[in-house]
């Protein structure tokens, strides 16, 4: 029955699976810009102790953040869907990390959740603490884990991919508030956000040079090539760039470059992984991608709603668009 | 010289963590119970939001935008626990699992990423939209918003359902060597997607979600009601949950008996776990089983058992209607579930079924006599029976996963075989401590915000917190939410 619908023994086009490598990538990014302010609005919340303000930073994590977790889960399952054995070698390998990661991530949701439950000051200090320190901790950990994916045990590699990803978020989190909050709070949180580019950037350099130092996970050679020092130049322009902006006030220009700098990130990652897809195995995309009739079938099902899921993003962003209303959390 | 303190003496604190296969299945078993009570709340909770969304916005009468209010504060608690908990679930194939994953790759990976995509998104997005979008949408907008929220609800159901069906009733599939391992390699979408099991389960499920909520609304409202008996919300949220109890309760009941025998021709061993027949042949149903002695708690063999048994039911219940059908049992297989727990999971889910018929009749009998919010007796047998139908819930779900048991995939990959190989007991048994501390702070801290939550209820009727037991003296003429 299926014959007539979806080819059996090949796949849709030619180069489903590097497509799907590049699909698995695109949710990854998804996951790494939009989950990556929420991050950063966590992170800088520990800088405020006016209520009012705290009460902003929580409004404008609100709406948003449970959606963009969902990328998350998306990046995890179509990983599976289409390289089961890359899941599954990437979760058991480092399963502490990974189990760590989904720890954080539970006490980053529940913390805001619950701090509107009761009006008791204790409560909420505890509350923020896992609010704050959830956020700290689900960056780094994600971030260490990818390190780990990109590079292996490394320690100082895995671990400077991790802090990466933390500064990256707070850029990012700096400049999404920024642009939705008043002139005042805005040019206090561009100083947290310049210092964390020009962090991040160190960071990215400092990251790339021992990985050619060390040849951690065999990725020296990729890292001296062209398109790698191509996406380095770039960012490091972009984070100039957009410190710029911010210093004139310009904080929605600012926010645009912003997240090009995950963006970014998250192409860099592409580039060390391809072709192989787990680098410190060897695994190549073609060797471990699933058979032609299953990638189909998650091709013609899966794509359209992929483009449906964007709409619905837009839609999201567009009723909660410009600057904070209100304060506080829940309905 | 011997150490000064004898090791033996100590050892058993050094050598606490469990294996990993053990800690992996207490670990997924633990972290899928807390999970499954949050995303079947949000499955149960579904039409009652949409319902009291669209009399909000078409009736604009303020009992339904307060318990609208209410709802979907619980609902929201509830979802962000289903996300927080859900996560946990989808990496622990991974990290647990991986064997698992690896060899069901191509079958669970597409349903799963479905679900991310289809349900998932829509639910967190327009959850957003109705939780803090009232005043920057439209009516129609935020009506469909709700909509959306509880469609998405069902529909990750669906997909979830897909691959647990698959895991119970697996077709559609070939092994295949790759990468030199034996993994399914899909086939035939169809087969492996609408399984024989997948039917019977979406609907006994998505029922027991509606029963389990059903009897928490009237619980929350039976108590409400009885501090306040003139609250005009509350009175219709009790009638309502009432009402789909007595349409849910019943069916389940009918609908259960023929899962029941589909479970005997598709896992025979399962069933004859579920009523403990050891040897094939004629099969006796027994209605009420006690055991005679703690220990027959774990030997749920009829003879340590006080049964009240209809000889031969069993055969004719499995068959449809023939009391001399050959019934397989468990003398037939090398290695069998845990058969207690499937036996007394499943006698407890049974029993708390009947019970709900029962309170879903006085309900009904009581509001034909328009007595309902006025029964003291009843109000408080609806108080104490409000967790209950989690309760069956969980028991049905460790009589098909335990049931299953020695298989993962039925009759294709051994539970024990899907177990990462990479991975420590102390790793495993860390991570489980962890779950187990933190998920327990979870589920109480559901249940302070649930309490919170009726508190502030309370407060907004003009109940004193002081006020103890039922509301008494004359009751005001006009109520506070009029």
């Amino acid at each position: 029955m299926t014959d007539s619908l979806l080819p059996v023994d090949t796949y849709l086009v030619e180069s489903l699976p590097e497509i799907w490598f590049g699909a698995v990538l695109f949710a990854l990014g998804m996951y790494v810009v939009l989950d990556g302010f929420d991050f950063g609005i966590g992170i800088l919340y520990a800088t405020r102790t006016d209520e009012h303000e705290r009460e902003t930073f929580l409004s404008a994590f609100g709406p948003v953040w449970d959606a963009n977790e969902v990328w998350l889960v998306a990046f995890g399952t179509m990983l599976l869907a289409a390289f089961p054995r890359v899941y599954s070698r990437l979760l058991a390998d480092n399963y502490l990390v990974a189990i760590g990661v989904v720890l954080a991530l539970v006490f980053r949701g529940l913390g805001p959740e619950l701090r509107e439950q009761r009006n008791d000051e204790r409560w909420k200090r505890y509350t923020d603490y896992a609010f704050v320190g959830g956020s700290v901790f689900a960056p780094l950990l994600f971030g260490m884990l990818a390190g780990r994916w990109l590079f292996g045990e490394a320690t100082l590699p895995v671990v400077l991919t991790g802090v990466g990803l933390v500064a990256v978020s707070v850029v990012t989190g700096a400049a999404f508030l920024a642009a939705k909050t008043e002139p005042g709070l805005a040019s206090e949180l561009r100083t947290y956000g310049i210092g964390a580019t020009l962090a991040y950037l160190s960071g990215v350099i400092v990251l790339l040079g021992t990985v050619v130092l060390t040849d951690a996970g065999g990725a020296a050679d990729t890292v001296l090539s062209l398109p790698v020092a191509a996406v380095v130049a770039l960012s490091v322009a972009v984070g100039l760039i957009g410190s710029v902006l911010a210093r004139r006030g310009q904080y929605r220009a600012w926010l645009a470059s912003a997240l090009a700098l995950p963006t970014l990130l998250t192409i860099l990652v592409a580039i060390l992984l391809y072709p192989t897809i787990y680098p410190p195995t060897g695994l190549l995309v073609r060797e471990v991608v699933v058979s032609p009739l299953a990638l189909n079938l998650v091709t013609v099902l899966g794509f359209p709603v992929l483009l449906l899921v964007l709409w619905y993003f837009k839609f999201l962003y567009g009723v909660f668009s410009g600057p904070i209303e209100g304060e506080g959390y829940g309905g | 010289m011997g150490p000064i303190i004898p090791l033996n003496a100590v050892s058993p604190v050094w050598a606490a963590s469990l294996s990993p296969k053990l800690a992996s299945r207490m670990q997924f078993g633990w972290t899928i119970s807390v999970h499954i009570i949050f995303a079947s709340l949000s499955i149960g909770l579904a039409p009652f939001i949409i319902y009291f969304t669209w009399k909000d916005v078409r009736t604009s009468e303020q009992r339904y935008a307060r318990l609208r209010s209410f709802w979907v504060k619980v609902f929201a608690a509830g979802f962000v626990m289903g996300t927080v908990t859900g996560i946990p679930m989808s990496f622990q194939f991974g990290t647990n699992f991986p064997q698992f994953a690896e060899v069901a790759g191509e079958l669970i990976g597409g349903p799963l990423a479905f679900e991310a995509k289809m349900a998932f998104f829509l639910e967190a997005v327009f959850l957003g939209v109705l939780l803090y979008g009232r005043d920057r949408v439209e009516d129609r907008t935020y009506l469909i918003s709700s909509v959306l929220v509880g469609f998405g609800a069902w529909l990750s159901g669906f997909w979830i359902l897909i691959v647990n069906a698959w895991m119970q009733t697996p077709r559609g599939y070939e092994m295949v060597t790759r990468n030199g391992m034996e993994v399914a390699k899909l086939t035939d979408p169809f087969a492996a997607f609408l399984t024989p099991r997948m039917p019977w389960m979406y609907v006994h499920m998505m029922n027991a979600s509606v029963i389990s909520v059903a009897l928490l609304v009237a619980g929350v409202s039976a108590y409400i009601v009885w501090k306040k008996p003139d609250t005009e919300a509350w009175n219709t949220a009790l009638k309502m949950a009432v009402v789909l109890l007595i349409v849910s309760a019943p069916f389940q009941a009918v609908h259960g008996d023929a899962y029941g025998r589909h479970v005997e021709e598709t896992q025979p061993q399962k069933f004859a776990a579920m009523e403990a027949h050891y040897e094939t042949g004629q099969a006796d149903l027994h209605l009420l089983a006690f055991p005679k002695s703690p220990e027959a708690l774990t030997d749920p063999r009829a003879e340590n058992l006080v049964t009240v048994s209809l000889p031969a039911v069993g055969s004719f219940l499995a068959s449809g209607g023939d009391f001399d059908a050959e019934i397989i049992g468990l003398n037939e297989y090398d290695e069998n579930p845990p058969v207690a727990l499937v036996f007394w999971s499943f006698r407890f889910m049974v029993g708390l079924g009947f019970l709900f018929i029962g309170l879903a009749l006085w309900g009904g009998y009581l509001m034909y006599r328009g007595r309902l919010s006025d029964n003291t007796r009843y109000l408080k047998a609806m108080i104490a029976a409000s967790p209950l139908g989690y309760a069956a819930l969980l028991t049905g779900w460790y009589v098909t996963e335990i049931g299953r048991q020695p298989w993962v995939i039925q009759d294709e990959l051994r539970t024990s075989e899907a177990v990462s190989s990479t991975l420590t007991g102390t790793e495993a048994t860390l991570t489980l401590v962890g779950f187990v501390v933190v998920y327990v702070g979870l589920v109480l801290t559901a249940l302070y915000t649930l309490k919170w939550l009726i508190r502030e209820e309370l407060q907004l009727l003009g109940v004193r917190e002081s006020s103890e037991g039922r509301w008494h003296g004359p009751l005001p003429g006009v109520s506070d939410d009029d």
